[in-house]
């Protein structure tokens, strides 16, 4: 077991399946250089500029090359810089990524990743602070991943370079420097890594749904809960399509209640296809209505303040949970 | 044509020989029969889906196609099916993937906009005008990292020069000096718009120039010298010698689609078009070089034989088992184990 930060892991799980397959390679902007965040520094260095490729301002061609790259059997890693970025290349990612295979009747396969920082970090405002997570989940043909942990960044970005199928692997830009341990693994982690949710706190009061950031304001959440007594269960997804509906159904049966969050904007987020598979399925072990936070249907305001306004916070999350205990 | 707005290259008018001309008559007319057969099983409500034909554009498609290896890629538009055929797909199994049948291209999961036949290269048509240019691009990155000789030819209509793609793909193949071909195939129509009515400037070729590309102006009718120039042009690009632009001036002679009868442009204008279109002037070409008519019967009867039995066995063939609809989607969160 080593320690490093999330930023590291991301840059270590590329930088294991770079020395173990010429097929894959990286491109995106500014890659020569570490990219925007450091997350590939001494990568050019190590493996050259063919493979870490600097690339003009272009997303369309970004993705659509890696599109092509990847039908002609090489594993290439989009780096979007931002995942707002990626809007500008999204025909060749819906359109033609998530759908050649299909439409080809399996004659190809697009192993391609889509690397896309997300989410709110150092007032970035509107055009480089969304969550754009429930887009992709709607789409046939793409995975989802949105890992909170440096482990999970590693163990992810590599099963997602070694899937078959195109990835989109959404890093949240505010966990760069969390830190945590992780094993770096001679075989790669492969497919039993998606649709496999982490309990990351245990408790039988009521089950907390999370994922990518926002895990750890639950788990502060949860802190300050059982000061009161009352024991949430916090499940970090970790993988949105495909997601564990097992362990997610299992944990609000069990203890009845069940509240989802999320930082994206709660109406159309993934938060509301989890609440209606719960009540689908469990609906009959459950003490109250199903809950879900995320942010209002508002744009990303750059003063701070503002900023928090569409933050869903700690202090939120605890005072919905105290409703859903007390509630009939 | 705008001849007068761009600076090409043009090519003289040597002969490529009547063997070579003869390969490229039998191709044009089976792409010809083909889509001819194809627009009859529509109008018999055969082929559920729509079809872009491209009557008038098969000495593109042959001249082109018709100098690439088989392990050549080749990435096409919706009015490819010319362009797959030239590259060597089977039309057999094209016409079953227009029916909708089991034994398709794609077992009828993609349909005309769709065809694709990886074994010969043919690496997808595409629904998104210019949508190929990237990826073109992209398959060349990719056959520089393995170090294979193989080049990329991309062919796209005129109506792709105003989308961003084109902009993005050049300039991409431009930079990293790939082995890639950018065909502006220009029948002068964006769907049902008079392309030059919606084109900036001097057109794709100085657009092509501006970003570096070298540029070859043709006469798209005239396959003798498209087949000429690819030659030397494919050669140029297989030996490293990086991107090129070919702006090849055809003319649709159809509609947009098989649907549309192109009420929008003068009858005198097509009837005018219809007296240069490729086939007869290949014939013409080949009556030159001292092929007799009785030769030329004999392949046209050949090949609307050959058509007929095509078509009668597509139509025999099964559509394809429900299941398909749910195969390969994708292997991880496949929607066979994720149904609610």
């Amino acid at each position: 077991m080593e320690t490093m930060s999330y930023l590291e892991a991301g840059r270590a799980a590329l930088s294991d399946e770079m020395s173990a397959d010429p097929d894959v390679w990286a491109l995106g902007e500014d890659l020569g250089r570490g990219g925007v965040f450091g997350q590939y520094r001494g990568l050019a260095e190590e493996f050259g500029p063919e493979r870490i490729m600097d690339t003009p301002i272009s997303e369309a061609c970004i993705m659509g090359a890696a599109v092509g790259a990847a039908m002609m059997g090489t594993r290439p890693v989009v780096e979007m810089r931002f995942s707002d970025f990626a809007l500008c290349a999204i025909d060749e990612l819906v359109n033609q990524a998530a759908k050649a295979r299909y439409m080809f009747g399996g004659q190809t396969r697009v192993p391609l990743v889509v690397r896309e920082p997300m989410g709110m970090w150092r007032s970035s405002a509107a055009q480089h602070s969304q969550s754009l997570e429930a887009w992709y989940a709607h789409i046939p043909g793409l995975v989802v991943t949105a890992p909170a942990t440096p482990e999970d960044n590693y163990r992810l970005l590599r099963a997602a370079i070694r899937a078959d199928d195109p990835v989109v692997h959404l890093e949240h830009k505010d966990l760069w420097p969390v830190e945590g341990a992780l094993e770096r693994t001679v075989t790669p982690p492969g497919a039993e890594e998606f649709g496999r949710a982490r309990i990351a706190r245990q408790g039988g009061d009521l089950s907390i749904i999370t994922w990518s950031a926002m895990l750890y304001r639950c788990l502060e959440a949860a802190e300050a809960l059982a000061a009161e007594g009352i024991q949430a269960e916090i499940i970090d997804l970790r993988t949105l399509w495909p997601w564990d509906k097992a362990t997610v159904l299992e944990s609000t049966a069990r203890t009845g209640r069940c509240l989802i969050v999320h930082e994206a904007v709660a109406v159309g987020g993934f938060g509301g296809e989890i609440a209606a598979t719960v009540q689908e399925k469990v609906f009959s072990s459950l003490k109250g209505p199903v809950r879900r936070l995320g942010a209002p249907r508002v744009p990303i305001s750059y003063a701070p303040p503002l900023e928090d306004m569409v933050r869903v916070g700690t202090e939120q999350i605890i005072t919905t949970a105290r409703e859903m205990m007390h509630a009939k | 044509m705008n001849d007068d707005t761009e600076t090409p290259r043009r090519h003289g008018g040597n002969g490529i020989g009547p063997e070579r001309l003869l390969h490229h008559y039998r191709v044009m007319l089976l792409i010809r029969a083909f889509e001819e057969t194809a627009i009859r099983a529509q109008k018999n409500g055969q082929v559920p889906g729509p079809i872009h034909p491209s009557i008038g554009q098969e000495a593109v498609a042959s001249g082109i196609c018709g100098n690439l290896r088989r392990d050549d890629v080749l990435l096409s538009t919706h009015r490819g099916h010319g362009h797959t055929i030239a590259k060597g797909a089977d039309p057999a199994v094209m016409l079953r993937e227009l029916l909708g049948r089991e034994g398709g291209n794609s077992n009828g999961k993609g349909g005309s906009m769709h065809i694709a036949d990886f074994s010969v290269g043919m690496l997808g048509a595409n629904g998104v005008v210019g949508a190929n240019i990237v990826i073109a691009a992209g398959a060349a990155n990719a056959i520089r990292l393995k170090g294979d000789e193989r080049i990329v030819v991309c062919i796209f209509g005129d109506g792709a020069v105003n989308r961003g793609p084109f902009l993005e793909g050049l300039n991409w193949a431009r930079i990293y000096d790939l082995p890639v071909l950018f065909v502006c195939e220009d029948n002068s129509y964006s769907s049902t718009t008079v392309t030059a009515n919606m084109t900036g400037g001097p057109g794709p070729g100085a657009r092509a120039g501006a970003l570096g590309l070298p540029v070859t102006e043709l006469d798209g009718n005239d396959v003798e010298s498209l087949d000429r120039a690819t030659r030397d042009i494919a050669a140029t690009i297989r030996s490293g010698g990086g991107p090129h632009f070919m702006h090849v001036h055809t003319y649709r002679l159809a509609g947009h689609t098989a649907a549309d009868p192109a009420t929008y442009r003068d009858r005198a204008e097509v009837e005018a078009r219809w007296r240069r279109e490729p086939i007869a002037r290949c014939a013409a070409r080949l009556i030159e070089e001292g092929v007799n008519e009785t030769t030329l019967a004999a392949i046209r009867r050949e090949t609307e034989t050959a058509m007929a039995e095509m078509y009668e066995k597509a139509l025999a063939a099964p559509p394809p088992p429900q299941r398909r609809a749910f195969e390969d989607v994708q292997d991880i969160g496949d929607p066979r184990q994720e149904a609610f």
